[in-house]
């Protein structure tokens, strides 16, 4: 495994890890270009990854989510998670007016309270970039947009690339792309790795700049761990900057086991090849305890450097109620309600 | 050897007392209980400690149950009231062995209480559809309009129930309360808890849906402050709170001006005499609509 010969061999070797999204990426990614020559090689590298213990997953899941996070930690904890939210609206039902209430709601997530942190990024479909990023317009706030057909993903490759430029056109900073479940489970590894790299490249804006690439996987669709396993190298490899678990749309999203297999995949790949890549569950997450729960893991297999909104995302609309209701709890000591907080 | 453990006494079943919370039975979230005793002081059983955290819990199960109950009809809340006092009267001989020894009363006494609280619960549930008619209104408006004043549940109610009648005085104080639509908290006396959390037993058997009456034990001054101070309770009855607890609740129930209900005079008093409506008319709201008339 590529991941323990680089900790090995980390004293004799030593390589400094460069972000994702940043220009020496490509060159790292470069060296594992011999996997993803052709399509044998790079199934013959993916099932050559270590098929996953679940029921030893499953328990570290469940453990870490056992930590008791209290007083200033767990205030902490909420202020970071809050600044991790990709607050989201996904609905065919969205208006131009929903979608402003949303982005007013992240700028200012409590109103009675200005100390509350921003979120992280407003997420919603590509035809509503353009009125999101009006309405954060100066607040520092990114448009996260998803594309190429979200949520099924069953469209030719030219309308994905087409979906994906016109939403990087209207000002998305962030596209939330979904891969090809069909091609991904049928074999076809290097088909899904080719449409990765191809709508990479769409994310490239005029000026050189680029707007930062997330892979959704649709774990609940990809059956196994193994695959999950299998699905974040694959995308890492093609040069996603996040790795996101869900649509959302699906009955599976993001859990505990399934995040920290990612997690995990993270933490091997920037062992191998030294390209820091971020993570973003999405879907499912509701409490404060949840979010809670993540962080933790985040901190015990990733370490701190991912513990900022640059590297660790909530994808999420409800949850931010609950974190403001909690954080309203520890500011005053009494318990608050779902009268305190906007209805979205 | 064998005959002698053929006549031996059969084991007895100790009882777990387990709370009552959104239709469910859990332990307390802390772990903890403590020993309730009759009134000589001898062991009963042990009884869930509640924490503010299980009242936390409980706050949210009601709030979840408000819709569903304060919606359904009034003739639909009066047959599931019914239909609890059918479920208490079976289990008549329980409850009497029960506050017998909690109350330190005769079996007949405890029997006669128990008669009383089933009785009261079904007063109640003939009230259900009625009661807007009494407190409901068509008012002379100077206008073209019909103007209507209907009675509408509060919402979210902590009771306290009171310390000293561990049964009729609780059947009186909870059954009042989600009579008119409103969804319960109860915070059970703290001495004699058992028929109040043998109560739950009764309620999730009898179509009332999970929530609406939520039921804790423990140190009634622990709990009730949290839940006074709680910003998704809409009122709070006072009646098992003394006059220092009672002070400090409504303190700090005034923060989200929370309706209060401190009944006065003696709290344990005599919970046998004709109960009228002011328990009814505690914890509703008036809603008036004006509607034009004509075409």
């Amino acid at each position: 495994m590529t991941g323990r010969y680089a900790r090995r061999y980390a004293h004799v070797v030593t390589m400094p890890t460069v972000p994702a999204f940043g220009p020496e990426a490509a060159a790292r990614l470069a060296t594992m270009a011999d996997v993803t020559a052709s399509d044998t090689a790079l199934r013959r590298f993916l099932h050559g990854l270590p098929g996953v213990d679940a029921v030893g997953l499953e328990a570290r899941a469940a453990t870490l989510g056992t930590r008791s996070i209290k007083t200033t930690a767990k205030s902490y904890a909420i202020d970071l998670a809050i600044s991790m939210i990709d607050l989201t609206t996904l609905e065919g039902a969205d208006t131009p007016g929903k979608v402003r209430a949303l982005c007013a709601k992240g700028i200012h997530p409590d109103p009675t309270d200005r100390t509350a942190p921003k979120v992280a990024a407003i997420c919603v479909y590509p035809d509503m970039v353009k009125t999101a990023k009006e309405a954060l317009r100066g607040s520092g706030i990114n448009v996260a947009s998803v594309a190429t057909a979200f949520p099924a993903g069953r469209t030719a490759l030219p309308v994905k690339l087409a979906d994906t430029a016109d939403a990087v056109a209207a000002g998305a900073d962030e596209i939330d792309m979904v891969i090809d479940r069909g091609a991904f489970l049928t074999g076809r590894y290097l088909q899904v790795f080719e449409e990765i790299r191809a709508v990479k490249t769409a994310c490239q804006r005029p000026d050189g700049s680029a707007a930062h690439l997330k892979v959704i996987f649709e774990n609940g669709e990809l059956a196994t761990y193994d695959n999950i396993r299998r699905c974040s190298w694959l995308a890492m490899l093609a040069g996603a900057d996040f790795i996101k678990t869900s649509t959302g749309k699906v009955a599976v999203n993001a859990t505990p086991p399934n995040t920290l297999l990612m997690l995990e995949a993270v933490r091997d790949f920037r062992d191998a090849v030294g390209v820091q890549v971020g993570v973003k569950p999405a879907g499912g997450i509701r409490t404060t305890k949840d979010a809670i729960k993540y962080l933790v893991m985040v901190n015990e297999t990733l370490g701190e450097e991912w513990l900022s909104p640059h590297w660790f995302r909530f994808g999420a609309s409800s949850l931010l109620n609950d974190l403001l209701m909690q954080r309203q709890k520890l500011s005053t000591g009494r318990y608050s309600g779902p009268d305190y907080v906007t209805v979205d | 050897m064998s005959e002698k453990s053929e006549k031996s006494e059969r084991l007895s079943v100790f009882k777990t007392y387990k709370l009552y919370v959104g239709g469910k039975f859990p332990r307390s979230e802390s772990g903890r209980v403590y020993e309730v005793t009759d009134s000589k002081g001898n062991w009963l059983a042990n009884a869930p400690l509640s924490s503010r955290k299980d009242a936390r819990d409980a706050v949210v199960a009601a709030r979840k149950a408000f819709g569903g109950w304060s919606g359904a009809t009034a003739y639909n809340r009066g047959q599931v009231l019914y239909r609890v006092a059918e479920m208490l009267d079976g289990r008549r001989e329980q409850f009497a062995a029960e506050v017998a020894a909690a109350e330190g009363i005769s079996k007949a006494k405890a029997a006669a209480q128990v008669d009383a609280a089933v009785d009261r619960w079904i007063w109640y549930a003939g009230w259900t559809d009625k009661i807007g008619q009494i407190v409901g209104s068509a008012n002379p408006v100077a206008g073209p309009f019909f103007n209507l004043s209907t009675p509408e549940p509060t919402g979210v109610v902590v009771v306290l129930a009171p310390q000293a009648s561990s049964f009729l005085g609780l059947v009186s104080v909870i059954a009042p309360a989600i009579a008119t639509g409103n969804t319960v908290i109860v915070v059970a006396s703290e001495n004699s808890p058992l028929p109040a959390l043998a109560l739950g037993e009764v309620l999730a058997t009898s179509d009332l849906p999970g929530g609406v009456v939520n039921i804790l034990s423990g140190r009634t001054a622990e709990i009730s402050p949290s839940l006074a101070s709680h910003q998704d309770v809409n009122a709070i009855d006072l009646t098992g709170a003394d006059a220092g607890l009672a002070k400090d609740l409504q303190i700090a129930a005034a923060d989200n001006m929370k309706r209060v209900l401190r009944p006065r005079g003696a709290k344990d008093g005599d919970w046998s005499a004709d109960p009228g409506l002011d328990r009814l008319k505690a914890f509703l709201e008036t809603k008036t609509v004006w509607h034009p008339i004509g075409v």
